[in-house]
């Protein structure tokens, strides 16, 4: 094989496991929300929420790694090993493949807390796991930047249906949470949700009925 | 295992998942809140019950040793 | 917004009660509710009797029987010792966050005398070896003018070894609660934490805390004095010793007693015919009926038996012409608001628990109000942070036993009091925001 061929098979490797990598970290994000909010996926028990954004995050992961690596070895552009985390260190498009850098470090600090998630302080890791927006923004913007691949045909709207997904989750969660009842004020809620007649009401009631 | 399975109520936000992967050892009330059974653990359930603490959203479950 | 009635004023006189034990009163002074100064403390009982070495405390408190009188009567020694073995250096507290509305006897010791108190919290720093100490109440300005004043003359005076700070609690009811109190201390909301791990392990400023009610530790300066044999001079042999009570006389009376652990309640509380149930232990205690409690000591031994407890001396008499169960409605309700809405099975219960009460105080109730309220009961026993709802349970569970005669009328359409008028005491805030916990 000429070297041109094997450039070219590394180039395709990286742009290709590049959308498979956005398509994932969008996945794990939704996913994420709707772990936070309590939602089930239709039909499916609700571990398989938390299971599914567990293990697709780490599938994404290793479709990153590859996406880096063959873009590293491709020698038809120069980025150097040590830009994969350190951000803008790339001679080639120092500032588009500096987000991806950023969203590589995010994404193996959110990774890497979570596994020792049970050692570390409540408040930390949750703090630190508000930076998964950031991964996926940074990664959005990446793809976006380094390659015109997404700039037409499928792949266009494969973006934009990966953006308007993520804005919309985002904005589902910032509602649900606006509507919660602070836990200072949550008997008086209650109380106020039983009128003294209400007490008619039916045994079972599900967790939606009630104040959370 | 001597250890006890225990619930931080003032964590616990009613996911519900520990009451799916061990039902065993816990059931739900009519508000979504995880009743566990009182005792030792059996070792029989150590996996579930290992999955069911990683597992848990909040990590209000928790895998204590016994007083 | 008032909580709980004002502190007693000058030359209100506090009544004795007839008990076979002489050398009462101990805590307060004989006559009057006048503030013991340090001149007149310190001419009474002299300088605290600091024992020179941390420890030595200990077994004499485990002789003397102490038990704490915040409520929950557990052995003094045995938390000091607890407190004493700790690597780190130990904080101690002086719990006067006297969160029960029914309840005024803290504030009364804190006002009359200070000084024991604080005697009582530099010997318990002494035992475990603490040199940081904390008086811990709710925002009472008078009271905690004089407090500030008598740390800081005693401070002049150098007879304080450990320093003194206060903290002050929010009006609630969980607010004395042990970990609402080292939350509250630390910075955060006086809302209780899950345990493990125990104050006494960890608390304030991560380090081991020693949590005592105030009237504990005026008894252990006492003690301290005394001896062990002293204090046994009064009591019974299991439950020696005196206490405080605060009486809720069927006439609308309130008085803050101390008397003898032992004390037959009948010369407590006027138990005639006028009067049809008495409530032990404040708003998580227990109802009993007159005539029972006509029988019964003020001791364990009696009342838990009984399914009531001594607790922190609260006792009211019930008169006849009431409706228990109004009155158990409007605490239910009292209770359930004060929930810190923390945790599930006490924030979706109580409430509940509270609207079934409302159901069966009204004419012609739903029967099936006391069905849900015992399945209710069941579900919250025992699955929150704190005791609250457990308290709540054993309160309203003997309500509905005691006034069992009253629910029956109410189901026919009558009521002992149709106009349902209040007689125990309730606060009327609740909580609304997080600024009302801290």
């Amino acid at each position: 094989m000429s070297g041109i061929t094997q450039s070219t098979a590394l180039w395709y490797a990286s742009r290709a496991t590049g959308v498979v990598s956005l398509l994932l970290l969008t996945g794990v994000t939704l996913l994420g929300v709707l772990v936070n909010r309590q939602g089930r996926l239709p039909g499916l028990p609700r571990f398989v929420v938390t299971g599914l954004h567990r293990n697709l995050s780490l599938l994404a992961v290793a479709f990153v790694a590859i996406h880096v690596l063959t873009a590293v070895l491709d020698p038809y552009v120069t980025i150097g090993l040590v830009a994969i985390v350190i951000p803008f260190a790339s001679p080639y498009k120092p500032l588009w493949l500096g987000l991806g850098a950023i969203s590589l470090d995010l994404v193996l600090a959110l990774i890497l807390t979570s596994l020792a998630r049970a050692r570390l302080n409540r408040r930390f890791w949750r703090g630190l796991h508000w930076f998964a927006y950031l991964a996926w923004g940074s990664a959005t913007a990446h793809s976006l930047t380094s390659s015109t691949d997404m700039h037409s045909g499928v792949l266009l709207y494969l973006v934009i249906a990966c953006i308007a997904a993520v804005a919309g989750a985002v904005i589902w969660r910032i509602t649900q949470a606006g509507r919660e009842v602070p836990r200072e004020e949550r008997a008086a809620a209650t109380l106020d949700m039983m009128s003294p007649r209400s007490v008619r009401a039916p045994a079972r009631r599900g967790p939606r009925e009630n104040i959370h | 295992m001597k250890d006890q399975l225990r619930v931080d109520p003032t964590v616990c936000s009613g996911h519900g998942l520990c009451a799916e992967l061990l039902p065993e050892l816990i059931t739900l009330d009519e508000w979504g809140y995880p009743i566990v059974a009182d005792g030792p653990v059996p070792r029989s359930l150590d996996r579930h019950v290992r999955r069911a603490v990683t597992d848990c959203p909040v990590l209000a479950l928790k895998l204590l040793p016994a007083r | 917004m008032t909580f709980g009635t004002t502190v007693p004023h000058p030359g209100q006189p506090l009544t004795q009660p007839g008990g076979a034990g002489d050398g009462l009163p101990r805590l307060l002074p004989a006559r009057g509710a006048v503030p013991v100064d340090l001149r007149t403390h310190l001419g009474r009982l002299g300088q605290p009797p600091y024992a020179g070495q941390a420890g030595r405390l200990i077994p004499v408190l485990q002789a003397a029987g102490l038990t704490g009188r915040g409520g929950a009567a557990f052995p003094v020694h045995r938390k000091l010792a607890a407190v004493a073995k700790a690597r780190t250096q130990p904080v101690v507290i002086g719990n006067g966050a006297e969160s029960e509305p029914a309840s005024e006897k803290d504030k009364s010791l804190l006002w009359i005398s200070p000084h024991l108190v604080l005697d009582g919290l530099q010997l318990a720093a002494e035992a475990v070896g603490s040199d940081a100490a904390g008086l811990y109440l709710h925002r009472h300005p008078r009271l905690l003018e004089n407090l500030h004043a008598a740390i800081a003359e005693r401070a002049a005076a150098g007879m304080d070894r450990a320093g003194v700070e206060i903290f002050e609690a929010p009006h609630r009811f969980l607010a004395g609660e042990e970990s609402a109190l080292a939350s509250r201390v630390n910075g955060g909301p006086a809302m209780p934490r899950f345990k493990p791990p125990m104050v006494f392990e960890r608390g304030v400023a991560g380090r081991p805390t020693l949590v005592h009610n105030v009237e504990t530790l005026a008894h252990l300066a006492l003690i301290a004095r005394f001896g062990p044999d002293w204090f046994r001079a009064a009591g019974t042999d299991a439950e020696p010793g005196s206490m405080l009570c605060t009486l809720h006389q069927a006439d609308g009376r309130r008085d803050v007693v101390e008397t003898e652990l032992g004390t037959p309640l009948r010369s407590l509380l006027t138990l005639d015919g006028h009067t049809q149930a008495v409530l032990s232990g404040g708003y998580h205690g227990a109802w009993l009926p007159a005539a029972d409690a006509a029988r019964m000591t003020l001791s364990n031994a009696d009342l838990r038996p009984a399914g009531a407890f001594v607790g922190a001396g609260v006792l009211a008499a019930l008169p006849a012409d009431r409706c228990g169960i109004a009155e158990a409605a409007r605490v239910a309700r009292y209770l359930a608001l004060e929930s810190a809405g923390q945790c599930g099975p006490c924030f979706n219960g109580l409430p509940r628990m509270a609207a079934a009460m409302a159901e069966i105080a009204s004419p012609r109730p739903d029967p099936r109000a006391v069905t849900d309220m015992i399945r209710w009961a069941g579900l919250v026993q025992g699955r929150g942070a704190c005791h609250h709802p457990d308290g709540a349970v054993r309160f309203i569970r003997s309500a509905l036993h005691v006034f069992r005669d009253e629910i029956t009328r109410h189901g026919q359409g009558r009521c002992v009091d149709p106009a349902r008028r209040p007689f125990l005491p309730l606060p009327d805030s609740t909580a609304l925001s997080a600024a009302d916990w801290s």
